[in-house]
């Protein structure tokens, strides 16, 4: 067998089913042996290696297997690199496959060559180069082991054409141990006593509930934990939809835009319990006034994370669900209705300040809030969403209900724009059952637009919905406040959209009046293909509540 | 916070590009390096790197524990100047011409306990191993003298704890045999069965 197949062999043994990609000179062997398995694997061929990377990580969110896409050498490779950083640093397993020059030829500025090795060194979790065929196995079997496992990544591996290209004795066997790599840390006992003890002593706890408790599949076990002592529970951005946002004890979102409640509490709270989450600057406002008043229990599964931004009081070094299983038996069944009614009282204030004119308002253009609202409440809050960057994800990310878990599918750490179109087609690739829905500005939109053309060939019934102010809608917000509103390089005039996407064979509408708004997204709801939905909303709408920069999070401002 | 000098000690696997990504957590926190060298430990296939840079506590902290978690690296740790024995060796290349009568050359040599290498018409070779400072301090004894080249290694350093890379190797293990358990906990809890699959 030749180095191609046994790449395309070992994906089969590891039951991978879907692949993004763009072929291209040195990747073409395993093009050409993927064709003989085209009823097992199915390749989605993209419009650009960004979006194939992008649509890999959303498909690997919702779908719980590590995704898989494929480049080609030089610049097939460097288009995956956004990509690639963007799962990376939101902690997405991906296995990434290019191929490269022949060996003979590296180092020589051959054709289509670029260091691969050194160009994704810093924004993955382990690559590998492989200039022999019969280290192709075992490097895809440890490539997949190693994205998976602990905190998840991104893998590279990097193939040069004369591997693929020479004769092997193919044997998959899954990784063996890696000595230098324990993923899952051993829990220690003391800690999870410590953490207990201060649970269950709190009378104003809060839960910060980040992307680990997805990760980790740790879901149920996070709802009775917080359910036994009445804890509430805060999101981080990419914790979203980890825990129903319509469950009493939910108390918003963390952060720059985040609620009013739980970021003013972070600083009244005598306990924060941190659960698989970073404290990102985004969350943390200026961390020199970050929740000095209470103990911090962090339970994270990334050593380095501890105590990297915030000094901690307990540590836990686990998985999460690991933790919360040793946890959960020692708490205390307990209620916190006092601590919960403020963060109600804080609600109502956000409510009348900012929610109300956000999402229900009366007069004025259409606001970005009030079309979430109205899909989130259509939909029931059981569609997948998928944001781009900005204003629109911040609507997203505050607005929508999420009933399920993995139903935001949004780019936390990296802030990609483009991300959101390729991202739902990853996402519709393997959903059937809910709508998904992409949520993108005009700016965001123009980034991928290409993407259309996928959708188009590959049928996948997303439902497009931009939000069209002709800003980029967060930068000229930050001109607004910031810069005396010199509106530099922010606005943008856009194309018909709709003449656009009926070219790629698109349904298309845009509308301009509140009151199309509701008929319009049943009727793209009601569409069984992909649909596009242009909403023209409020030119100079901003995303209230905010934290400024430099400021602490009870600093938040409502207007 | 205050810089103190820092002797950061690696122990990894023998893996192409690794030295790279080792870099890059320096790199990225805009970091100098002041000495860096590699060489196989006591064990075969374990390699050890040490490091030498001036930062504060809080900073070496976070940057050992971002290389301890990169895949191939078995353990990372610092020390300060005074939790281990260490040694930089120096080179020097000196014109004859200035020696043929003196007996200064021999002096230096004797009184700073180097040694010399190589004699040739042109040049003599000196070499001294010693502390940064000492190397130094002869170097600028030699000037005078014509050095027409110098060179001083990076720092080698032993810590003086009594703990030794079997010891770890040991408890790598042990973490290795649990990391597997808790794996195979959450792939009975329900959480796939293919390695493909998210745990």
């Amino acid at each position: 067998m030749r180095g191609s197949m046994a790449v395309v062999q070992s994906l089969l043994a590891e039951h991978i089913e879907i692949i993004f990609g763009y072929p291209g000179g040195a990747i073409m062997p395993i093009y050409d042996d993927l064709m003989e398995y085209e009823d097992k694997i199915h390749h989605i061929l993209v419009r650009h290696e960004q979006g194939a990377a992008h649509a890999t990580q959303a498909y690997s969110q919702v779908s719980g297997k590590v995704g898989v896409c494929f480049g080609t050498s030089g610049p097939g490779a460097t288009n995956l690199i956004t990509g690639i950083t963007n799962a990376q640093i939101d902690s997405v397993p991906m296995v990434v496959i290019t191929a490269q020059v022949p060996s003979a030829l590296i180092g020589t500025d051959a054709f289509q060559e670029t260091d691969v090795m050194g160009l994704t060194m810093p924004i993955t979790k382990w690559n590998a180069q492989v200039t022999m065929a019969e280290e192709i196995p075992e490097t895809i079997a440890k490539a997949f082991y190693i994205a998976v496992s602990g905190r998840p990544g991104v893998v590279v591996i990097d193939i040069t054409k004369d591997a693929l290209l020479s004769e092997l004795e193919f044997q998959y066997e899954k990784a063996p141990r890696i000595r230098s790599y324990f993923p899952y840390p051993d829990l220690k006992m003391e800690n999870i006593n410590q953490a207990a003890d201060l649970i269950n002593k709190s009378k104003k706890p809060l839960v910060l509930m980040g992307h680990g408790v997805l990760i980790g599949k740790a879901e149920n076990i996070f709802k009775d934990f917080v359910e036994r002592a009445e804890l509430p529970v805060a999101s981080t951005l990419l914790g979203l939809s980890a825990f129903p946002s319509s469950h009493k004890l939910f108390v918003g979102m963390l952060g720059m835009h985040g609620n009013y409640a739980p970021n003013i509490k972070t600083n009244e709270a005598d306990l924060i319990i941190a659960i698989g989450m970073r404290f990102d600057d985004r969350v943390t406002g200026r961390i020199s006034a970050y929740a000095k008043q209470a103990k911090i229990i962090h339970i994270e599964i990334d050593k380095s994370e501890i105590n990297k931004n915030i000094e901690v009081d307990v540590a836990i070094h686990s998985d999460v669900k690991m933790a919360l299983t040793a946890l959960l038996p020692k708490i205390q069944a307990n209620a916190h209705s006092d601590w919960l009614n403020e963060f109600r009282e804080s609600d109502k204030i956000e409510y009348e300040k900012v929610i109300k004119k956000e999402c229900l308002p009366e007069i004025g253009g259409i606001r970005q809030g009030e079309v979430i609202k109205v899909l989130s409440d259509k939909t029931k809050g059981h569609a997948i969403l998928v944001t781009d960057v900005g204003q629109n994800q911040m609507m997203g990310a505050r607005y929508f209900k999420f009933e399920n878990p993995n139903s935001l599918i949004t780019s936390g750490g990296l802030g990609t724009m483009g991300f959101g179109l390729p991202a739902a087609m990853g996402a519709a690739v393997w959903i059937k059952d809910r709508p998904v829905i992409a949520f993108l500005g005009d700016g965001g939109f123009q980034m991928t637009i290409q993407e259309l053309g996928t959708i188009m060939q590959e049928k996948l019934p997303v439902k497009i919905v931009v939000v069209n102010n002709n800003f980029l809608g967060m930068v000229r917000q930050w001109q607004d406040l910031f810069n005396n509103k010199r509106y530099a390089a922010t606005h943008m005039i856009t194309p018909d959209f709709v003449k656009i996407c009926e070219g790629y064979g698109i349904k298309g509408k845009k509308i301009e009046q509140r009151e199309d708004l509701s008929q319009a997204i049943d009727e793209m709801l009601a569409c069984q293909d992909a649909y596009f939905l242009e909403v023209m909303v409020e030119k100079e709408g901003n995303v209230f509540p905010m934290i400024t920069p430099g400021s602490s999070v009870s600093e938040i401002v409502l207007e | 916070m205050e810089k103190h000098q820092y002797t950061i000690v690696i122990f990894t696997e023998n893996h192409i590009g690794l030295l790279n990504r080792v870099s890059i957590v320096f790199t990225r926190r805009h970091l100098n390096i002041d000495s860096i060298t590699a060489s196989e430990s006591e064990i075969k296939g374990v390699y050890r790197y040490t490091i030498v840079l001036v930062t504060t506590e809080k900073q070496v902290k976070k940057v050992v524990s971002q290389i301890e978690k990169l895949v191939e690296v078995l353990r990372a740790s610092y020390y300060l100047e005074d939790e281990v024995i260490h040694q930089e060796i120096a080179l020097y290349k000196v014109e004859s011409a200035g020696l043929a009568n003196s007996n200064e050359v021999e002096k230096l040599v004797r009184y700073n306990n180097a040694r010399i290498l190589a004699i040739e018409p042109d040049y003599i070779v000196i070499e001294k191993t010693g502390y940064k400072a000492e190397t130094q301090e002869l170097f600028e004894k030699l000037e005078p003298f014509g050095v027409l080249q110098f060179v001083r290694s990076g720092r080698v350093a032993l810590t003086k704890q009594r703990k030794e890379l079997t010891s770890y190797l040991k408890e790598i293990d042990k973490a290795s045999d649990k990391s597997d358990k808790i794996r195979e906990w959450k792939l009975s809890n329900g959480n796939g069965a293919s390695t493909a699959m998210w745990l």
